[in-house]
């Protein structure tokens, strides 16, 4: 009786207590479970839908949408499909995500550096700043620009007015539009040598400070670079660019740049909302870079503007990168509340109108998911690629 | 005596001292200081006297509201809308009851040394939503029965975010231990379902929630809409959660495992009694910060024709008896989200700096 | 493992305490009865259609018309809740089963009726697509809108309209599109755009929404053709005819002189349309599967369709719509109701 125990003991373990077994078993279980899940799903809502006449598949997005949209960075009228509304939604998506990025960055990096100013004065209004704006609902502060600023603005006869070119009013913002003449291309062929200029220059200092050790002011010399070029190809060309100037015309101006109120006031939201989460990581990110990298730098002998390039910003942004680029994502996220206010976005326009012109929901929904998803994808792996190339190297 | 104590010259003590080293240390901080000082010094003065000194707080009707201030006799008229929805007021002793004992679980934890502060943070994760489920819906127990279409306000917004962060911690916290199991298939499904939820807007999940939840479910099967909102903010929060419990558990050292598994342990006794109790107290500042998240993001449900707080405001601002109050609409809900957010936010923090045990590399 | 089990109980306990009580039925009607209750989509708010007060209190003609139904399923008008569905989730809600009929001033068009999977029972109100301009602006016709900005309410037919009638004048304009009719206003009222378009009797409950309603006017053209009223899943012939009939009954008790006050004497009417209309004799309601005196609890509850018009949206409301063309067809009108035989 003992024996045999013992035996049992050192042979190998009954299947069901074989942890490999168990796992497989496990694992199948889960995914007939899942599977079986999203059958069932899938299943119901072919039914449903067959049950109540719902019309499937993906042919609507060859068929007449017949309405307007306000703005469209491709050519749209009521004419076109389904399916060119859905591309007007994704480009006006992408704008005011693109816009909101730029400025959330600006603002948020200002105010990062403000909060650790020596300036107690600077310091605590950027803290101010930082708690009230994050702690505060987006979807408020998009009412709030909207509804409540918009109101208080004149009407398009009563524009606030700066010089002739320039035009503030409840319908948007009004700019002088550029308009290129014939010979401008000599413009952008000079940008196109200045850029590649400033390259070789770069690694001609390089190559310079390795032999001798030598510093050139680059930078400085780039930028002279890259705007008198061109500025010089302009003139040359006799001054080929004309200003087309908005002009109140019936009901509205027109001519020129109009920025919306919708996607003024959404990029406005979004962009200091961004910013103050930004603010605080920059923050965090620069307090991380321990002070003895600046007392090193200093014993080097570095001038104070290359410690901060060359020292404290690479290490501060190996720690602000990641959580800056989850906060890129949010931004994109975020700009479908778009919806609440009217900027013809994706979700207002395609998971919208266009939605509901067609009663296509599943269809809909899922492409605009998808569009979601692939853009976040796209983000966290260009992210992914940057971590690779700036983390620290052990050798 | 008074030879030995004689005190430093005047511009190094004290409030000059101090203005010099903080305000006026550089020529550019002057300036600076100077320009921003201003600019604060105009812009203060007359949003105080908006608020504060022109405003309107008494009064009984519209027509009481002449002075150029805010009107805040328009929120105060209309508080029982903005708190409670369409709930009947013979009926909002209930609600209040669900807020005096939200107060009493969630406020000691606040509190340092408040006695029986655990069994309260317990009670108010456990007993205290099964009180709130026989309470606020009432129909049992002899309460009469409010239907979810009449719940709104503020009371909607603590519901929505409460549940939404309770529902989602059990099931944030299996994703997250399968996100970190040896099983690759498991691992899959978890990952894939995390990042699907967490790569989509909420506004999305809302309106899937919303109008397509019905379809995929069987004939004659369905949910309010106020529980399909709640099943929609669940299953994006736990995407989130399980994240957030991640980081937590990617914390404890491999030795805890180890050990754990020297003792014989089985999976679920390792996680749950060795890893999990660990984690968890580590990462409650994140799971609060994510409800600090949720909480603003429950605004969005107003999308969906439910009305929340900002719902209730927006909606009473486009009421004709009342003339030009958005901005004291948007004033007061942007008050009470900043006091709950700001309050909790703080707490965190204290939070973790007190679990900060010096031990983060 | 079966801690898995345990979670896995535990999780649909939450998930079936959470739910409503599922009702497996094979048709609308008994879907409904089984409820014991009528779900019905309105607008979220819309003077004179349906429109909540403060305590919660439903009141309009579309609110009437779900009132009508439930009057005639149960014999209680107020066996009946209301979804309030922004114009963008109407459809959806009703074809997913989350409301049992949609009156939520809904036009009639040909692709709503066949590639949606609804079935449109009837008209309410016949209306027609105006605009709603600022007196400002000095326009007096339709015709001078070349360039001008429209605010407009996203999904609905207006939106389609609107671009039609622009391009066959040859006009542009610019749309401004909102969720809900509310927003619609404000952005209306906060300058955003010179014209709103509606539905013309939207338009007159907008109107009246306004700070100062003079400083509006609206527009004497009529863009369209918007014939309103309540929509069915297709596939349940049965439960669409009784919404159909619900409507006819009150049209016809119009017809017949059958009011709120005076239905108690009419059971002793010995005219026979009379007497099949309130179940006093033969079993038409029994053929549509309702209680046989469907239609006197119809009109005893919530009226006919004349008394209901007059209530909400009549000349002495605030909206202050004449009958016009939504009189019956014996007073100049087109209300025509098919016979109860």
């Amino acid at each position: 009786m003992k024996k045999q125990s013992i035996d049992s003991i050192s042979a190998r373990p009954k299947p069901w207590y074989d942890p490999r077994i168990r796992a497989l078993f496990f694992q199948v279980v889960t995914l007939g479970v899942v599977f079986w899940a999203g059958w069932v799903l899938i299943d119901n809502t072919l039914s449903n839908m067959q049950s109540r006449g719902i019309s499937t598949g993906f042919g609507f997005l060859d068929e007449t949408a017949g309405f307007g949209i306000i703005m469209h960075l491709v050519p749209f009228d009521a004419t076109m499909s389904y399916g060119r509304t859905f591309w007007v939604g994704l480009t006006n998506t992408l704008l005011v995500s693109a816009m909101g990025v730029v400025a959330a960055t600006i603002i948020g990096f200002l105010v990062g550096v403000a909060r650790l100013s020596s300036n107690w004065l600077v310091a605590k209004i950027a803290l101010v700043y930082i708690e009230v704006i994050r702690n505060i609902p987006l979807l408020l502060q998009i009412f709030f620009w909207y509804f409540a600023v918009l109101a208080s603005l004149p009407a398009p006869r009563q524009s606030v007015e700066v010089g002739g070119a320039f035009f503030l009013n409840n319908r948007g913002l009004y700019l002088p539009g550029p308009v290129t003449q014939d010979g401008f291309g000599l413009v952008w062929g000079a940008l196109l040598v200045a850029i590649a200029a400033v390259f070789g220059l770069r690694s001609w200092t390089k190559k310079r400070q390795k032999a001798s050790g030598q510093l050139f002011p680059t930078v400085k010399v780039s930028i002279a670079i890259l705007v008198l070029l061109p500025l010089i190809a302009f003139f040359l060309a006799g001054q080929p660019l004309e200003w087309d100037l908005p002009a109140l015309k019936g009901f509205n101006f027109g001519g020129g740049i109009s920025l919306i109120p919708e996607l003024a006031a959404l990029w406005v939201a979004l962009s200091l909302y961004t910013a103050s989460f930004i603010a605080e990581i920059v923050r965090s990110g620069i307090l991380a870079v321990s002070k003895g990298q600046t007392e090193a730098s200093k014993a080097l002998g570095l001038p104070n503007g290359l410690t901060l390039r060359l020292i404290i910003i690479p290490q501060a942004m190996r720690v602000i990168i990641p959580p800056l680029t989850s906060q890129y994502l949010n931004l994109v996220k975020n700009s479908s509340l778009a919806t609440a206010i009217g900027y013809p976005d994706l979700v207002s326009v395609f998971m919208g109108t266009t939605l509901n012109q067609t009663g296509q929901a599943v269809e809909v929904v899922a492409i605009t998911m998808g569009v979601y998803l692939t853009i976040s994808l796209l983000i966290s792996l260009l992210m992914n690629l940057y971590n690779r190339a700036v983390e620290i190297k052990e050798r | 005596m008074t030879e030995s104590t004689i005190k430093p010259p005047k511009k190094n003590l004290g409030p000059v001292k101090w203005m010099r080293t903080h305000l006026f240390s550089s020529w550019y901080n002057s300036l600076l200081t100077l320009v921003v000082g201003y600019l604060l010094l105009t812009s203060v003065g007359p949003l105080v006297s908006w608020v504060f000194l022109d405003a309107t707080f008494e009064g009984s009707g519209p027509g009481d509201c002449l002075g150029e201030g805010a009107c805040w006799l328009f929120v105060s008229q209309r508080l029982n809308f903005f708190i409670y929805g369409f709930y009947p007021d013979e009926l909002q002793w209930r609600v209040d009851i669900m807020f005096g004992l939200l107060a009493l679980a969630f406020v000691p934890q606040f509190i340092e040394g408040f006695p029986a502060r655990k069994w309260l943070g317990i009670f108010g994760m456990s007993g205290l939503p099964i009180i709130g489920y026989v309470l606020i819906p009432g129909g049992i127990l002899g309460l009469e029965e409010v239907e979810s279409s009449k719940w709104g306000g503020l009371m909607l917004t603590l519901i929505l975010a409460y549940i939404g962060i309770l529902a989602s911690l059990p099931i944030g916290i299996l994703l997250a231990i399968g996100r970190r199991s040896d099983m690759p298939i498991i691992r899959g499904l978890c990952v894939v379902f995390i990042e699907v939820w967490r790569a989509v807007p909420l506004i999305t999940v809302l309106f899937m929630a919303s109008v397509m939840l019905p379809l995929f479910l069987p004939e004659g099967v369905s949910f309010e809409k106020l529980v399909r909102a709640l099943i929609g903010i669940t299953l994006w929060q736990s995407a989130y959660m399980a994240e957030v419990i991640r980081g937590g558990l990617q914390a404890i050292p491999r030795g805890q495992y180890e050990a754990a598994n020297a003792l014989g342990l089985g999976y679920w006794r390792k996680m749950g009694l060795v890893i999990l109790p660990q984690a968890l107290k580590l990462v409650i500042p994140g799971i609060v910060n994510t409800f600090i998240s949720l909480f603003k993001d429950t605004t969005l449900v107003l999308i969906i024709g439910l009305f929340d707080i900002l719902g209730a405001v927006q909606s009473t601002i486009a009421d004709p008896a009342w003339q030009n109050v958005a901005i004291e609409g948007y004033v007061f809900v942007a008050f009470c989200f900043w006091v709950f957010c700001f309050g909790i936010s703080r707490y965190s923090q204290n939070l973790e700096r007190k679990l900060d045990t010096g031990h983060k590399t | 493992m079966k801690r898995m089990i345990l979670v896995a109980l535990g999780m649909t306990f939450v998930a079936g305490a959470l739910s409503t009580t599922g009702v497996l039925a094979a048709t609308t009607l008994e879907s409904v009865k089984a409820k014991g209750h009528l779900q019905c989509g309105v607008t979220s708010g819309l003077p004179g259609f349906s429109q909540p007060d403060e305590k919660g209190n439903w009141t309009g003609i579309d609110v009437d018309t779900c009132r009508a139904v439930a009057a005639a399923v149960f014999g209680d008008a107020k066996a009946v809740e209301f979804t309030p569905l922004t114009a963008k989730e109407r459809f959806t809600a009703l074809q997913s089963g989350e409301i049992d009929m949609l009156s939520r001033n809904t036009t009639w068009t040909l692709t709503r009726d066949v590639s949606l999977g609804l079935n449109f029972a009837g008209v309410n109100y016949y209306d027609g697509q105006g605009f709603l301009i600022n007196k400002d602006i000095g326009v007096d016709d339709a015709e001078q809108l070349d360039g001008a900005t429209v605010c407009i309410q996203s999904g609905t037919t207006s939106e389609l309209n609107l671009a039609d009638y622009f391009r066959a004048k040859g006009m542009k304009f610019k749309p401004i599109v909102f969720d809900t009719s509310e927003q619609t206003v404000q952005g209306f009222a906060a300058g955003r755009c010179d014209v709103l378009t509606s539905d013309r009797s939207q338009l007159a409950a907008l109107r009246s929404k306004l700070a100062d309603p003079n400083t509006a006017k609206i527009l004497p053209n009529t863009i369209s053709k918007e014939p309103l009223g309540p929509v069915v899943r297709q596939g349940d012939d049965q439960w669409f005819n009784i919404v159909k009939w619900v409507l006819f009954a009150q049209i016809n008790a119009e017809e017949l002189g059958i009011t709120m006050d005076n239905v108690g004497e009419m059971l002793k009417s010995d005219n026979p349309n009379v007497q099949r209309l309130l179940g006093t004799d033969g079993d038409m309601g029994a053929k549509l599967g309702l209680p046989d005196d469907f239609g006197h609890a119809i009109v005893k509850q919530v009226g006919n369709y004349g008394e209901m018009y007059d209530r909400n949206v009549g000349p002495d409301t605030a909206l202050g719509l004449e009958r016009g063309i939504n009189a019956l067809w014996t007073n100049g009108g087109i209300l025509y109701a098919p016979p109860v035989r």
